[in-house]
C-alpha cells in the first residue's frame, strides 16, 4: 500500500482554525480593533479585562482563537504562495516559515495565557 | 516534502505555454480568489494583536494602557480597518462555501445551499452576539 | 443585425511557427448561430486548414472544448449572439499542450483518470446467477451529479492548480472517483484513497471553484473534491488513532 500524506492533518488544522476564525474574530477585532480605540463603545478597564481573561473558559478559547486560526494561515498561505507567486521550489523554506511560525505562535500564546491567571 | 520528479515526455511540436507568474490578474475572478486566500494574513494579523495585547495585559495597567494608546494610531486605525474588512470576507466566503463540503441530504435528496448557509450565518451572529455581551457587561 | 461578426482564431502550425498566433476571420452572423458552426463556416468556405475537435453537437460528446474570450465553453453551447459585436476570441484549452490549431493533447488527464480507476470494483464477484445490483434511488442520488460528467476537460482548463502543479489529479478525475466511491455497488474507496490521498493527488486544490463554475453539466467538481477531503481526513484520523485498522 502507498505511503498515504500527512495533508489530512494538515487540512484539518485550516478547516477548523478557519471556522474558528470565522465564527469569532469578526467581533473581536471589531470591540477591541475598531469600537474601544475609535471611542464608539466604552472599553472596559485594565482591572475588569484582567478578571475577564482569569477564568480558565477564557483563557481555553482565547487560546483556540489565537492557535487555530494561525494554523489555518499557515495552510492557506502556503498554497498561496505555491501557487500565486509559484515558487513551490521553495517549499522546505516555506514549510517551516508557515508552520513553524503557527507552532511559535501556539507555544507563545500557551505562555502568556498561563501567566495570565 | 520532496516532491516526485516529473518527467516531461519529449514532443518538440507540441506548444506548451508557460503559466505566467501574473496569472491571477488577467481575470478578475481569479483576483478576487487570490484576496480571499489574503485573507488569511489578516486572520495573522489579528491573532498577532491579540498576542501583543495578553503580553501587554500581564505587563501591569500601565503597559495595557500604552498599548491601548497604540491601537488609536492613525496607523493602527487604518490596519485595523482594512482587516475587519478582509475578517469579513473570510467569514462571508467560508460560510459560503460550507455547502459544498458538506451537502446534507434528507431522504436522498440533497437540501438546497441556503439550509445549510443561513443557519451559518445566524450560529454567527448568535455567537458575536454572546461574545460581545460577555466583554461589554460591567 | 449585424452582417458578419469578427473572430480571432489562435493557429498553430509546428511545421511553419514556433509559437501560436491569431488569424482574423470574417463570418456571417446567424442569430441562432453557435461558435461551433462559425468554425465550420471557416473550414467549410475560408480555410480549409483549420484544426479542431467536435462531435455530437449538441452538448454531450464534450469533444469541442475550447476557450472563447478567455472562458472555457463548449463551442457548441456558445451562441455568436452572446458577443455581438465581436471579435470573438477562440483559443485551444488552457494548460493541455496544443497539438495543432485548437487541438490539444489531453493524455495527461487520460492517465491522471485511469489512476483513480474509474469503474466498480468488488471484492466478490456476484454471480450472474444472484442477478442484478439493486439500487434505490436515494442511492442512486447520492452519485448521479458526479455520473455526469462529460470528460469535456472545460475544468482543467478553468483550474489555474493543474496548470501550476503536475502531480494534481485536476476536478473531473476526482469527481468521477467520488462518483464511484459513492456508488453502492462499489467496494473500491480504500484502493482509491491511496491515489487520491498521496501528497498531491487531492491536496493541491485551494477550493477556488472556477471548476464547477465551468462545468457544462453541472457536475459540481469543487463540491466533490471538498467532500473528499473531508472523508480523507476522517480515514487518516481513524487510521491514527487505529493503527491495527490498516493491513
Amino acid at each position: 500500500m502507498a505511503k498515504r500524506s500527512n495533508e489530512p492533518f494538515l487540512w484539518s488544522l485550516f478547516s477548523s482554525g478557519g471556522t474558528v476564525a470565522a465564527f469569532l474574530i469578526p467581533v473581536l477585532l471589531f470591540l477591541y480593533c475598531l469600537a474601544f480605540p475609535l471611542g464608539w463603545l466604552e472599553a472596559p478597564s485594565y482591572q475588569r479585562t484582567r478578571a475577564l481573561v482569569s477564568h480558565p473558559l477564557a483563557r481555553l478559547v482565547l487560546f483556540v482563537v489565537c492557535s487555530l486560526p494561525l494554523f489555518h494561515w499557515a495552510h492557506r498561505f502556503r498554497f498561496t504562495l505555491y501557487d500565486g507567486l509559484q515558487i513551490k521550489h521553495l517549499n522546505e523554506v516555506i514549510i517551516v516559515f508557515c508552520y513553524g511560525g503557527a507552532v511559535v505562535g501556539t507555544v507563545l500564546a500557551g505562555y502568556l495565557l498561563w501567566n495570565l491567571s | 516534502m520532496k516532491d516526485r520528479p516529473v518527467y516531461t515526455e519529449y514532443h518538440p511540436r507540441w506548444y506548451r505555454a508557460r503559466v505566467s507568474t501574473y496569472w491571477w490578474t488577467r481575470q478578475w475572478k481569479y483576483v478576487k480568489f487570490i484576496l480571499r486566500e489574503l485573507s488569511s494574513l489578516s486572520v495573522a494579523y489579528f491573532v498577532v494583536l491579540t498576542l501583543l495585547q495578553l503580553r501587554a495585559l500581564g505587563g501591569g495597567p500601565i503597559s495595557y494602557g500604552a498599548f491601548q494608546e497604540w491601537l488609536k494610531t492613525p496607523l493602527a486605525i487604518a490596519l485595523n480597518i482594512i482587516s475587519f474588512f478582509f475578517v469579513l470576507f473570510h467569514a462571508t466566503t467560508w460560510f459560503n462555501l460550507a455547502p459544498s463540503a458538506m451537502p446534507l441530504r434528507v431522504r436522498g435528496k440533497r437540501l438546497p445551499d441556503w439550509v445549510i448557509i443561513g443557519p451559518n450565518y445566524i450560529a454567527w451572529l448568535a455567537t458575536s452576539a454572546v461574545v460581545a455581551w460577555l466583554i461589554l457587561r460591567g | 443585425m449585424a452582417e458578419t461578426i469578427a473572430l480571432e482564431v489562435a493557429r498553430y502550425r509546428p511545421e511553419q511557427e514556433t509559437e501560436p498566433m491569431y488569424e482574423h476571420f470574417e463570418v456571417p452572423f446567424r442569430k441562432d448561430w453557435v461558435v461551433l458552426d462559425a468554425l465550420n463556416y471557416i473550414k467549410d468556405k475560408l480555410d480549409g486548414s483549420l484544426s479542431y475537435r467536435w462531435s455530437c453537437r449538441m452538448g454531450v460528446c464534450g469533444s469541442c472544448g475550447m476557450m472563447v474570450n478567455g472562458e472555457p465553453k463548449l463551442t457548441c453551447a456558445t451562441f455568436l449572439s452572446h458577443y455581438i459585436p465581436g471579435p470573438v476570441r477562440i483559443e485551444p484549452l488552457r494548460y493541455f499542450p496544443v497539438v495543432r490549431d485548437l487541438v490539444i493533447e489531453m493524455t495527461d488527464f487520460m492517465v491522471k483518470l485511469k489512476s483513480v480507476k474509474p469503474w466498480i470494483i468488488r471484492e466478490d464477484q456476484k454471480p450472474l446467477a444472484e442477478g442484478e445490483f439493486l439500487q434505490t434511488p436515494e442511492q442512486l442520488d447520492s452519485y448521479k451529479q458526479f455520473s455526469m460528467c462529460i470528460n469535456c476537460l472545460l475544468c482543467y482548463a478553468a483550474c489555474p492548480v493543474y496548470g501550476l502543479d503536475q502531480h494534481f489529479i485536476g476536478p473531473a478525475a476526482i469527481a468521477l472517483a467520488q462518483r464511484y466511491n459513492m456508488d453502492s455497488r462499489d467496494q473500491g474507496a480504500n484502493e482509491r484513497l491511496d491515489i487520491l490521498s498521496q501528497h498531491e493527488g487531492i491536496w493541491g486544490c485551494t477550493f477556488v471553484g472556477e471548476c464547477t463554475k465551468a462545468c457544462p453539466k453541472n457536475v459540481d467538481p469543487a463540491g466533490a473534491i471538498q467532500q473528499y477531503k473531508l472523508k480523507a481526513t476522517k480515514e487518516w484520523f481513524k487510521d491514527f488513532l487505529m493503527p491495527w485498522r490498516m493491513k
